[in-house]
């Protein structure tokens, strides 16, 4: 069957095009100047103590993302919980219902809060009619978060009710024949079990959280601009190519940090996971 | 060990509900509002709809969406599943190699994958629009494609091959009638990722857009900056509609699929 080999090459040149050259590309651009010269310009501008201006926006965009993120856990934890309990066939019918609004197109979704919350929109429309003060939070980063939550709270209780439904019935009922009640079981065994989807669930909301510039221009307004924000507008209104391209170096670092963290944690429990069973 | 929901959980697992639905919920009422006003309502009418369709910006970018969606699933079907064939019989270093440039698109942020393919398109001097959207969709569409094949690949009966081709076929024939057929649940699923993956884009298209070209989020993404106007409203409502069909449809399917496997 070695003949099949040649079924990829259509896909490697493909990915050399318009895979690995655009990344080389990026690397590239980021060490360029105005000129075409070469410079680090770009990332010491970035990275520039005395005026942090860019630092800070990368500061803001990781900590919204890390708030963003733990409200989602909070949140989903409970709900992912709930599911796993429910009988089969509820449970097909409940998980399907969680998962209906994340096909709908996110930039609508993301609207749809900016006509909730505006200054004359219906949450506030609704708290004057009681005679209530009102909320304005449109524009502020609280914004952001409650977008960030909405768009990504699927994707945490997704990977953790997946896992919660293959953890091994056997293993409750020795636990609860040893002794344990609800929340030694779910402290000890549960919980320690369901690290994996946890874990799963953090990368797949704190990613797009942090790399984000829809939301936060939707909902954020202009002064709570995230560092997606700032390598947007370097392509679309300052032109600055290679600064741009600095930042989007820096992101791609970031995240393969994040993921090389997350990759380790997960390891190192599975190992604990093989003890406790 | 099946224990009875707690009243705690029903009311919590309502106000999630309320939570992910009160925004689709409102959009899809104000679809129906006669004022222009989103603060008000002017009573029921269907004039959105209406006007809707006779929005050619709207209805442009609708067409530029579905039809790049069907394109760029169906090129990256064709390349990502010869590609998968390709990668599960290589040898470890390539299709080490392989995987890991398949795993680039998925792993990157979206923003990164956008302006590195329009630093591609910019210094190969191709100009922007519908041809680049196209081709950066089948870039991320290849690996979702791969991603599905490549298991229903591993399940496969090396034997029904050996047989086909020891019953007189050539490896060609033997290729299309023994391996596609038990592969295709794969391939299809992978296709529905692709078109479904297509028609949500919206940040690669916005980076990888020029001359005017728009697709449905780009077109929602300009609106929503500018003040929305009323037909989107009208727009999300029938999309809502659509993907619930659709997904109930797969659902059911993939049900019965799994009852007649039982049986």
């Amino acid at each position: 069957m070695k003949k099949f080999r040649i079924a990829a090459l259509p896909f490697a040149v493909y990915a050399g095009i318009f895979i690995v050259a655009p990344i080389i590309l990026i690397f590239m651009y980021s060490f360029q100047g105005a000129g075409g010269e070469f410079t680090l310009e770009n990332f010491t501008r970035f990275f520039n103590f005395s005026d942090p201006t860019y630092l800070k926006v990368l500061w803001r965009s990781i900590y919204l993302a890390a708030i963003s993120t733990v409200i989602c856990l909070l949140l989903g934890y409970p709900m992912a919980y709930i599911l796993s309990k429910l009988p089969n066939r509820i449970r097909g019918i409940l998980s399907f219902l969680f998962v209906l609004p994340m096909w709908m197109n996110f930039l609508l979704r993301t609207y749809a809060w900016m006509t909730l919350l505006e200054r004359t929109g219906i949450i506030n429309t609704f708290l004057s009619n009681l005679g209530l003060p009102t909320w304005d939070i449109m524009y502020t980063q609280g914004a952001v978060i409650l977008g960030n939550v909405y768009n990504f709270l699927p994707f945490m209780i997704l990977p953790i009710y997946n896992v919660l439904i293959k953890i091994d019935k056997s293993v409750l009922e020795a636990s609860a024949d040893l002794g344990g009640n609800g929340s030694v079981t779910f402290r000890k065994v549960i919980f320690p079990l369901s690290i994996p989807g946890v874990i799963s669930g953090i990368s797949m909301t704190f990613m797009p959280a942090v790399t984000t510039f829809v939301i936060s221009k939707l909902l954020g307004g202009g002064q709570n601009a995230l560092i997606g924000d700032l390598i947007e507008n370097q392509f679309k209104v300052t032109g600055d190519w290679g600064f741009g391209s600095a930042m989007s170096v820096i992101l791609m670092v970031l995240i393969l940090a994040a993921m090389q963290i997350m990759q380790r944690y997960e390891d190192e429990n599975d190992g604990s996971g093989g003890v406790l069973l | 060990m099946k224990k009875k929901l707690s009243p705690l959980s029903i009311i919590y697992s309502c106000l999630i509900f309320v939570f992910l639905y009160a925004p689709i919920a409102v959009l899809i009422i104000y679809s129906f509002n006669a004022s222009k006003s989103r603060g008000t309502w002017g009573g029921f009418s269907l004039k959105w709809y209406a006007e809707l369709f006779s929005n050619s910006d709207i209805m442009s970018a609708l067409v530029t969406t579905l039809t790049i969606a069907v394109i760029s699933a169906a090129v990256s079907v064709v390349i990502g599943t010869a590609a998968a064939v390709g990668i599960y019989y290589s040898k470890r270093r390539t299709k080490a190699l392989l995987t890991s440039a398949a795993n680039i698109p998925m792993l990157n942020a979206d923003i990164v994958t956008g302006i590195s393919l329009l630093l591609l398109f910019t210094f190969l001097k191709i100009d922007l629009g519908y041809i680049t959207i196209l081709l950066a969709h089948i870039t991320f569409n290849i690996p979702y494609v791969i991603l599905s094949v490549m298991p229903k690949l591993r399940q496969l009966d090396k034997n029904a091959y050996e047989a086909a081709i020891d019953l007189g076929a050539t490896p060609l024939r033997a290729f299309f009638s023994v391996i596609i057929p038990e592969i295709s649940p794969g391939i299809v699923t992978g296709a529905i990722l692709a078109f479904t993956m297509s028609i949500d884009d919206f940040v690669i298209s916005f980076f990888t857009t020029g001359g005017g070209v728009s697709t449905l989020s780009i077109e929602i993404y300009t609106m929503a900056k500018r003040g929305i106007k009323p037909e989107i409203n009208a727009l999300s409502a029938i999309m809502f509609l659509v993907v619930m069909t659709l997904l109930i449809i797969v659902n059911v399917r993939s049900s019965n699929a799994e009852k007649k496997r039982e049986q």
